[in-house]
C-alpha cells in the first residue's frame, strides 16, 4: 500500500541539543511528517553525585526535558527509547576493554555504528519511517551510478564525517543529515528564528557516559580493584621509571610520566602483557605509517593502492597518504609526511577532497623504533 | 480519525457528573474546613459527605477514612506509619515483587533504614503462594502489604485468606487497592484489612486526591505532620474539591458496579478472543479468571513492546506496557518479569486497559489496526 500523497515519515535523533531541535525543525518545515526519539543510553540517576551536583550529559534528564519540550513547542510525537543495556554491551563494555587491552577507543564511532544507525534505524523502519535524521554535520549525495556517497559537513570546524564512516549503502539510503550544508552560526540563527528554546544552548562533551572526563576513575570503576601498576621503559627496554596502570596512558602523552629525562618524553605505546608503558622522544613518536583491520568502504572497495588524505582522530587535518589493501579486511596505510601519535583503536578514516572514502580502526602505528 | 483509549488503568477522565459536583468548591465555596465560621463551615458537611461516600464503597467506617493527595501518598503513609509506630515490636515487613513501585520502594526505603524486606515470588499468573507466605511470617514481622489487583496484569489476590493469615498471627495487613477499588467489590471490614490504599483519578475523578483506610485500632504513625486535620492522621488543608469528587465517584461507582464489570468483562473478552483469532502466538499474562474485568495484559511473540505501543500511539490508540521511568523511557516490567514469562514473548506485552467510555466500536477499532501492525512488526 504505497500512497504518494503520503507525507514521507522521518524519525529525528533529538538530543535536546540545538543541531537536533534544528534538524527536527527544518524537516517539519520541508514537509516531512516528523517524529522525535530520544535514546536513553545511559542511567543519568548514576551521575547525580550525591551533593546533587548535576553533570551535563549528553542523556541527562535535563536533556530528555529540552528535547521533549522542543517536539512539544513543534507539536510532534515525541518517545524515549531504552537503549541502556545495548549501550553498555556494545559501546561502554568495548570502551572499557579497549583501554585494557592497551588501546584508546573512540565510543562515538562505535554509537553511532551500533546504537544510532542500527538500532535506532531498526526503531525507525519499526514506526514505517522512511528516514532516520540526525544533527550530524555531513552530508549524504546520491551519485549518477545509484551509489550513496559520504560527503564532509560544509563548516569545516564542525565536520563530523569522521564518526561516520561505519555507514553502509543501505544505512545511508535511509539517512538525512540536514544540518550538512549549513554552519554553526546559520544552525544557531535558525534555532532562533523557529524560537527553540535551545537556541542558545552550549556544546556538549565529549564523552556522554563520562560526564566528568575522569576517564581513569571510570575505568577503574567499571574494571574494580587491583594493581596493574608496572615500568615505564624506553624503546631499548631501560627501566625509567614506574606507572600506577596502563590504561592511564595514550600514544602521544607527555604529561603525569613522572619521570626526569632530559629531552621531553612522550608516550610511545604501552604493552599491557609486560605491563609496560614505553616512552620515547618526539623524533621516534613520528610514524611513517599504519595498519588498520576492520574496514568499512563507501565507496567501492579499491583492489589496489590508493591514494587519498586521511585523519587519525577527530581533530585531525587530513594528510596525504597512500591505501594498500592486504587480505582480511586491513589496509596498510603510509603517510607522505610521518605523522605524531598514531594511536591503536582510534579510527582512520579517508577522503577525498570532501569526500568519505572509508575508514577503518587503527590496529598499530608502523614505527622506526619496534618495542 | 478519532483517538482511542485504552488506559484506564494508568487514569481516567473525569466523570461529568463528577465534574459538575467539584466545581462549586473552586469559587462558591472557597472556604478552609478547619475555620469556624461560614466559609468553612460551608465545606465541611461536603467534605464528610464525600468520607461517608468513599467509606461505603471500600466497606468501612467514614471516621476510618483518611484523605491523602494520591495513592502512592497512602500507601507510604501505610507502610512508612506502621514501621514506624512498631518499631518497638519488630522490624519484618512482607510484600511481594510485582507490587506497585509506591510499595516496593517505600519498602526499598525502609530497608536501607535497616528494616527486612521479605519480597514473596510469584507464579506465572502473577500470584504469591500462601505457603510461602505463612513460611515467611516470624516473630518480628509487623507488616504484611499486598495487593488487591495487580496494575498491569490485572491478577486478583487471594485477599480474604491473606487477612485471615496475618490475623491468625496478629500481624498489620496493608492492602494496596488503588487499582481495584472501584472495578470489583470491596468490603475492608469484612474482609479483615487493616489498611486500604486507595485512589481517586482511576475511578473518574481528578488527579491529586486518595485515601488510606485506617481500621480502627491500627497503631500507625503520619506521614505528614501538621495541623488536626484528618484527625491529627494527616496534617495539611483539605483538597476539598478533589475529596468532594472522589466521593461523587464513588457514589457513581458503587451504584452499578456490578453492570459495569459485566460490561468491560464484555468488551474485554471480545477484545482478547479477537486478538486471539486474528494473531498467531499470543499469551494473555495473569490469572484467566481470577482478574479484574476491565484489563488485558498480551504478549505477542517476536515484538517489541515499545515499538508496538509507539505506532498504536501513531494510530492514534492509547495503550501502556510496562512502567515508565522518569525520563518516559519504558523499562522492562517486574511484574512480568517476577512471572518468568517465555522470553519470546516477555519483550512483547502490551496492557489494554478499559473503562467507562469505552465502546464495543473501538474495541472493533483496534481489532482492525492490530493484526497488520503486528505482522509488519514481526517482519521488519
Amino acid at each position: 500500500m504505497t500512497d504518494k500523497n503520503r507525507k514521507q515519515r522521518v524519525v529525528v535523533a533529538m538530543s535536546g541539543g540545538v543541531d537536533s531541535s534544528v534538524t527536527a525543525a527544518l524537516l517539519q518545515e520541508q514537509g516531512y511528517e516528523v517524529i522525535g526519539i530520544t535514546m536513553q543510553v545511559w542511567d543519568y540517576a548514576k551521575f547525580t553525585a550525591p551533593d546533587g551536583e548535576k553533570f551535563d550529559t549528553c542523556c541527562s534528564l535535563d536533556d530528555v526535558h529540552d528535547a521533549r519540550r522542543v517536539a512539544e513547542q513543534l507539536g510532534i510525537p515525541f518517545y524515549v527509547v531504552n537503549f541502556e543495556e545495548e549501550f553498555q554491551g556494545l559501546v561502554i563494555d568495548d570502551f572499557v576493554g579497549e583501554y585494557f587491552r592497551g588501546r584508546t577507543p573512540n565510543p562515538c564511532v562505535r554509537c553511532n555504528q551500533r546504537i544510532k544507525f542500527e538500532l535506532l534505524l531498526q526503531k525507525a523502519k519499526e514506526l514505517a519511517a522512511d528516514y532516520l535524521a540526525t544533527g550530524h554535520y555531513a552530508r549524504v549525495e546520491l551519485d549518477a551510478g545509484e551509489r550513496f556517497r559520504l560527503m564532509t559537513g560544509q563548516d569545516a570546524g564542525k565536520d563530523q564525517s569522521y564518526f561516520l564512516y561505519t555507514l553502509t549503502q543501505e544505512q545511508l539510503s535511509r539517512t538525512l543529515f540536514p544540518l550538512g550544508g549549513m554552519s554553526k552560526p546559520e544552525v544557531r540563527r535558525l534555532a532562533a528564528r523557529y524560537g527553540l528554546r535551545v537556541a542558545e544552548k552550549g556544546e556538549s562533551q565529549e564523552i556522554c557516559f563520562i560526564p566528568d572526563n575522569d576517564y581513569v576513575r571510570f575505568l577503574e570503576e567499571a574494571r574494580g580493584a587491583g594493581e596493574l601498576d608496572g615500568d615505564i621503559v624506553d624503546s631499548r627496554g631501560n627501566v625509567l621509571g614506574r606507572h600506577r596502570g596502563t590504561y592511564r596512558y595514550t600514544v602521544g602523552q607527555r604529561k603525569g610520566l613522572g619521570v626526569a629525562h632530559p629531552h621531553p618524553l612522550y608516550v610511545l605505546g604501552v604493552d599491557t602483557e609486560k605491563r609496560q608503558v614505553v616512552v620515547g622522544s618526539r623524533e621516534e613518536l613520528a610514524s611513517p605509517g599504519l595498519v588498520a583491520t576492520d574496514l568499512n568502504w563507501i565507496i567501492p572497495p579499491p583492489q589496489s593502492p590508493l591514494e587519498a588524505t586521511c585523519k587519525i582522530r577527530y581533530r585531525h587535518r587530513p594528510v596525504p597518504c597512500t591505501v594498500t589493501p592486504l587480505p582480511d579486511n586491513r589496509v596498510e596505510v603510509r603517510f607522505t609526511a610521518p605523522e605524531k601519535s598514531v594511536t591503536p583503536g582510534q579510527a582512520v578514516v579517508f577522503y577525498r577532497e570532501d569526500e568519505v572514502l572509508g575508514g577503518g580502526c587503527i590496529e598499530k602505528a608502523i614505527l622506526n623504533v619496534e618495542f | 480519525m478519532g483517538l482511542i483509549y485504552m488506559d484506564y488503568n494508568a487514569t481516567t477522565p473525569v466523570k461529568p457528573a463528577v465534574l459538575e459536583a467539584l466545581l462549586p468548591f473552586y469559587r462558591l465555596q472557597f472556604g478552609n474546613p478547619s475555620s469556624i465560621h461560614w466559609a468553612g463551615r460551608q465545606v465541611r458537611g461536603a467534605v464528610e459527605e464525600a468520607r461517608e461516600r468513599v467509606a461505603a464503597l471500600a466497606g468501612c467506617e467514614p471516621v476510618e477514612v483518611v484523605f491523602t493527595s494520591c495513592g502512592t501518598e497512602a500507601d507510604n503513609m501505610a507502610i512508612m506509619g506502621v514501621a514506624s509506630a512498631r518499631r518497638g515490636e519488630g522490624n519484618h515487613i512482607i510484600t511481594s515483587r510485582v507490587e506497585h513501585p509506591a510499595v516496593l520502594n517505600a519498602c526499598l526505603a525502609l530497608e536501607q533504614q535497616g528494616y527486612d524486606i521479605t519480597r514473596l515470588e510469584v507464579d506465572r499468573y502473577g500470584l504469591p503462594d500462601l505457603g510461602e507466605l505463612a513460611a515467611a511470617i516470624n516473630a518480628r514481622t509487623i507488616l504484611i502489604s499486598l495487593m488487591f489487583a495487580n496494575n498491569e496484569t490485572g491478577t486478583l489476590f487471594p485477599v480474604r485468606e491473606i487477612a485471615a493469615l496475618a490475623a491468625v498471627h496478629r500481624i498489620c495487613f496493608h492492602c494496596d487497592a488503588v487499582q481495584a477499588f472501584g472495578k470489583v467489590p470491596i468490603d475492608v471490614k469484612r474482609m479483615g484489612i487493616g489498611l486500604a490504599a486507595l485512589s481517586g483519578h482511576k475511578i473518574g475523578a481528578p488527579k491529586g486526591v486518595g485515601a488510606l483506610v485506617v481500621r480502627t485500632g491500627t497503631k500507625l504513625h503520619p506521614l505528614l505532620y501538621g495541623g488536626p486535620q484528618e484527625r491529627n492522621r494527616r496534617g495539611g488543608t483539605e483538597n476539598v474539591a478533589g475529596i468532594v469528587a472522589f466521593g461523587k465517584a464513588c457514589e457513581l461507582a458503587g451504584s452499578g458496579i456490578a453492570d459495569e464489570a459485566k460490561r468491560l468483562a464484555f468488551l474485554c473478552d471480545r477484545l482478547e478472543r479477537g486478538i486471539g483469532e486474528r494473531i498467531p502466538h499470543t499469551r494473555v499474562n495473569g490469572h484467566p479468571t481470577e482478574r479484574l474485568p476491565n484489563t488485558l495484559n498480551i504478549s505477542f511473540r517476536d515484538v517489541a513492546a515499545d515499538s508496538l505501543l509507539l505506532n498504536l500511539d501513531l494510530a492514534g490508540i492509547a495503550v501502556s506496557s510496562g512502567s515508565a521511568c522518569s525520563s518516559g523511557t519504558l523499562k522492562a516490567s517486574h511484574v512480568l518479569a517476577a512471572m518468568s514469562l517465555d522470553p519470546a514473548y516477555a519483550r512483547g506485552s502490551v496492557r489494554f486497559s478499559l473503562g467507562a467510555e469505552s465502546t464495543e466500536d473501538e474495541v472493533d477499532r483496534v481489532l482492525a489496526v492490530l493484526p497488520p501492525l503486528v505482522e509488519r512488526l514481526r517482519n521488519s
